[in-house]
């Protein structure tokens, strides 16, 4: 026989996915992948796929299991010596009900809608990398529901949120999102979740939220988060692929992926406004602002990737400017709003601290002391004469993101942005210009969204009163789960641990 | 207006090394030590190189050992045999 | 509103998750538990999906078959992520030390040529029909209901898409990493008469739009039929001619068996002990598909192992079938 040559990656890959693959002719190609077409997405030639990264299943398996075996000894580690008292402070533990109930459901969705992609497309090559998406998007939902099984043991508001995250009202904000990428077409996919959530975005929720975990002591959390953004490299490689991908196949393609483009850009900065909040008042130990991670993670990266991408046509997404201008105020008015619903959460809101105001003003010399702050120190006196401020009054949902109408117009920063239509004879009101033209564009689909506010009014959530809309429908412990963290279990549990007497006893929840 | 491209890695044994290739490799590369990770930025283009590896580690080393500790990535990836590279063009 | 709470500072407040504990019981959960049951979605799904209009997205309807609870079907392995690619990673050890000895004796290169001929001819095209298992299993990942009927999916897919790279090795072996043998092996599959009735039902299956038929079809008819033949008569008949040594390279494939064998058993079993309308609908399947796998192994049994393998293979089956409360139709084609 011939002497062996040594196969490069790009070849042994080649052979040992591609080369798998055949020509059917005894079931006609177009039943056997049915998705392909309707998008109007033309593939001339899936050779021109260029595999992101060359992994194949033996590789695989032995990097993934090196990993896994490392972040497993350190939950058993952290579990063993009660990780939990070394966090920085249990305030902290909110940022985690939050991304247990908020984002742990989505990697479930992607879980799902990778191998449903990882089947429709006819490209082997893009299929296999779809799949290893899959099976990563699994390990995720399954790690950080291990890495939270010992705060759930210690803290409220973590033990029931699959069920949470299919009901509470701010949960249908990530919930709406991943169920539109999905009741799309693969193409649409791809570019929502692999281009725009993840290459685009996903560092703003990973990369300071992991810092900031670390920052704050919580080992199983950064650990998991670490390990689990080794994976996304693979992920947002592909991300930047599919884009090419369809850019390079055909012309036609452009329009299409640019309308995708605005419209997932927009989808993803309207859901992480939620990380905007977690980063600037839930944790304790502050890493960076939401609006230097946004400079650096949107305007630096997302500059120099569109400027790449313009050489294919495409722009910048449409109301890019919007966004870069709100980011002085999104975190702002995202909490400010959430502490005034304090009682329909799974999670606890409070007053910044003192310092933590200072932080704030200095991080946002332009918006916090001018808008935010009084807010904050009228609520703060109320609640010292025990009127803790809690609103009544059911929000009015964005049609598109489902994000509660609060957000402001970006030339006055008192007003708020809304908008509205009339279609087929029903009126539909949107958080701003944007959303409005999401549905403007497809009205048969956001038609159909569920929003929580109406489904309350419908009756469809348990007894006609919020404590039993509460208690029955989306599973919240009243007085456990909810309300201030001054005065909430946990923080007395927090308190006994680290031997503090509260200042203020009769500070009470309700 | 420059375009980077970056790497992030967590801050870890390995990294070490890493970090000592790269800053080799490219000397035009910027460190930044953040809580947990290190993130590696570059004007256009960031290489990470077997062989230096190999001469840092002083053992084999194959290019995908590196999708044990990356975060994050920004730029066009191509991967073989000797390099691992990021770049905008 | 105040709630008192007794605790010393180490002892927990709950012994785990909620949806967890309605279902097992108020006590300390597995791994298996807390990554498996209950985190799919069931309810307020927003958008109907644009390819399949009249069904929302995890929609129980995309199979015949009914369960109370989709739950009751578990996967015996306990297989979450972690247990599952620590598996494999122990397995692919193995095979790959097999691989790397036989690479360094040239025990395969060095074989006759005949013998090449044959590994190429009746060996390495089955490499496709990892292909199509591959792309049959992400499809029943997507579409099943429930995290432990979704996840071994995926796992089933991304095994598939592992045995395929072996299979492939085998010919880089034989041709020297040029592909010249791939190329010579897949024109078997695309052209030789006695390919294409197996390559038909590759591609029939791959056209089967109900789930849980297509695991039944996939998971256990085409498997287990393709494993009695492949790696359990095929490597005897090879054993016989003096190329023993291509059993090293197939050891993954009897070990993925086993582990897999147990799992696809209790799926089915589960599903047939649910009710008599499901077992007479998985029946129906089995009616239907059962003589078509034999039918298509039959030429290339017969230019092999011949066909007293063949009733060999089928009662294999048949006791499979049995296990599950089904019944074999006792085809052999």
């Amino acid at each position: 026989m011939t002497a062996t040559k040594k196969l490069n990656l790009k070849q042994k890959y080649q052979y040992l996915t591609r080369d798998m693959d055949w020509e059917p002719s005894y079931q006609k190609k177009s039943d056997i992948f049915p998705h392909e077409d309707f998008e109007g997405i033309k593939i001339v030639d899936w050779d021109g796929w260029e595999d992101p990264f060359r992994l194949t299943m033996d590789s695989y398996w032995k990097y993934q299991a090196e990993k896994e075996k490392k972040l497993y000894a350190i939950f058993d580690a952290f579990a063993q010596n009660n990780g939990h008292q070394n966090i920085s402070d249990a305030r902290y533990v909110n940022s985690l009900k939050l991304f247990l109930s908020g984002v742990s459901p989505l990697e479930y969705a992607a879980f799902q809608g990778y191998s449903k992609v990882g089947r429709q497309f006819s490209g082997a090559g893009a299929r296999v990398a779809c799949q290893m998406q899959a099976i990563d998007e699994l390990r995720h939902s399954q790690t950080q529901q291990h890495a939270m099984s010992h705060y759930n043991k210690h803290f409220n508001g973590l033990h029931d949120a699959p069920l949470m995250h299919d009901r509470v009202w701010f949960l249908s904000v990530p919930k709406s999102f991943f169920d539109d990428a999905r009741s799309a077409g693969p193409f649409e996919f791809l570019t929502a979740i692999s281009f725009s959530f993840e290459y685009v975005l996903t560092n703003l929720l990973f990369v300071p939220f992991m810092s900031g975990a670390a920052y704050n002591g919580d080992m199983a959390t950064v650990t998991f988060g670490f390990s689990a953004q080794s994976d996304e490299a693979r992920h947002m490689t592909l991300g930047l692929e599919i884009i090419k991908f369809m850019l390079e196949q055909h012309e036609d393609n452009v329009p299409i992926v640019q309308k995708w483009i605005d419209k997932w850009f927009w989808r993803g900065f309207r859901l992480l406004s939620l990380v905007s909040m977690m980063m600037d008042y839930m944790l304790p130990n502050k890493v960076m602002s939401w609006q230097e991670a946004w400079e650096v993670y949107y305007e630096q990266s997302g500059g120099a990737l569109f400027k790449e991408l313009a050489r294919y046509g495409i722009k910048p997404p449409k109301y890019q400017d919007v966004a870069n201008a709100a980011k002085e105020h999104i975190s702002h008015q995202l909490w400010t709003t959430f502490y005034q619903y304090g009682q329909a959460t799974n999670f606890h809101t409070w007053i910044p601290k003192e310092e933590e105001m200072e932080w704030l003003a200095e991080k946002y010399p332009n918006t916090f002391d001018k808008y935010y702050r009084p807010r904050f120190e009228h609520w703060e006196k109320e609640h010292k004469k025990g009127n803790r401020f809690y609103n009544n009054t059911l929000p009015q949902l964005c049609q598109v993101c489902q994000v509660p109408v609060l957000f402001t117009k970006t030339e006055d920063p008192t007003a708020f942005s809304h908008c509205d239509t009339v279609h087929e004879g029903e009126r539909y009101h949107f958080c701003s210009e944007a959303c409005g033209e999401i549905f403007a564009d497809e009205p048969a689909k956001y038609v159909q969204a569920v929003l929580p506010v109406h489904q309350i009014y419908k009756g469809k959530c348990g007894g006609p009163d919020l404590p039993d809309v509460l208690t029955d429908h989306y599973h919240i412990n009243i007085g456990e789960d909810n309300f201030d963290y001054v005065g909430s279990p946990d923080e007395k549990r927090w308190n006994e641990i680290k031997g503090i007497k509260p200042l203020n006893k009769d500070n009470d929840a309700a | 207006m420059s375009q980077y491209v970056f790497i992030a890695f967590q801050d870890n044994e390995n990294a070490r090394y890493l970090v000592e290739a790269i800053s080799e490799d490219n000397p035009h590369a910027e460190i930044e030590h953040q809580p947990a990770m290190i993130r590696i930025q570059a004007d256009k283009r960031l290489v990470i190189t077997r062989e230096t590896m190999e001469e840092k580690l002083n053992r084999e080393w194959d290019v995908q050992e590196m999708l044990l500790d990356v975060i994050s990535i920004g730029g066009n990836v191509d991967e073989d045999d000797d390099h691992f590279i990021l770049s905008w063009n | 509103m105040s709630v008192e709470i007794k605790t010393s500072s180490v002892s927990t407040i709950r012994n785990t998750y909620s949806h967890i504990k309605r279902r097992f019981g108020d006590k300390p959960a597995t791994r298996y538990q807390e990554a498996s049951y209950d985190i799919e979605p069931t309810h307020n799904f927003h958008y109907k999906p644009l390819w399949d209009p009249q069904k929302s997205l995890n929609d129980p309807s995309r199979t015949a078959i009914k369960m109370k609870d989709w739950y009751a079907i578990s996967d015996p392995r306990q297989f979450y992520y972690g247990a599952y690619v620590g598996s494999r990673a122990k397995m692919q050890e193995n095979a790959e030390s097999s691989f790397k000895f036989c690479e360094k004796r040239d025990l395969i290169s060095s074989l006759d040529e005949s013998i090449h001929h044959k590994l190429l001819k009746y060996l390495v095209p089955f490499r496709h029909l990892n292909q199509s298992a591959n792309m049959n299993n992400s499809m029943v990942a997507a579409d099943s209901i429930a995290t432990t009927v979704a996840q071994a999916h995926i796992y089933q897919a991304m095994d598939h898409l592992g045995i395929g790279q072996y299979l492939s090795r085998i010919a880089l072996m034989i041709d020297g990493n040029t592909g010249t043998a791939l190329h010579t092996s897949k024109a078997f599959w695309m052209d030789d008469p006695m390919w294409q009735p197996m390559r038909k039902l590759a591609e029939d299956s791959m056209v089967v739009s109900d789930w849980f038929e297509s695991t039944l079809l996939q998971n256990l008819l085409i498997d287990k039929v393709l494993f009695s033949f492949a790696y359990e008569a095929l490597d005897e008949w090879f054993s016989e001619m003096g190329a023993r040594d291509v059993g090293m390279l197939t050891e993954f494939m009897r070990d993925w068996n086993k582990d897999t064998t147990r799992w696809i058993i209790a799926v089915i079993k589960t599903a047939v002990a649910e009710s008599d309308y499901n077992k007479e609908t998985i029946q129906a399947w089995v009616n239907h598909w059962e003589p078509r796998v034999f039918e298509a192994l039959e030429p290339i049994a017969l230019e092999t192992v011949g066909k007293e393998s063949l009733s060999k293979i089928q009662a294999e089956l048949a006791a499979l079938l049995k296990k599950t409360g089904l019944q074999s139709t006792g085809a052999t084609s």
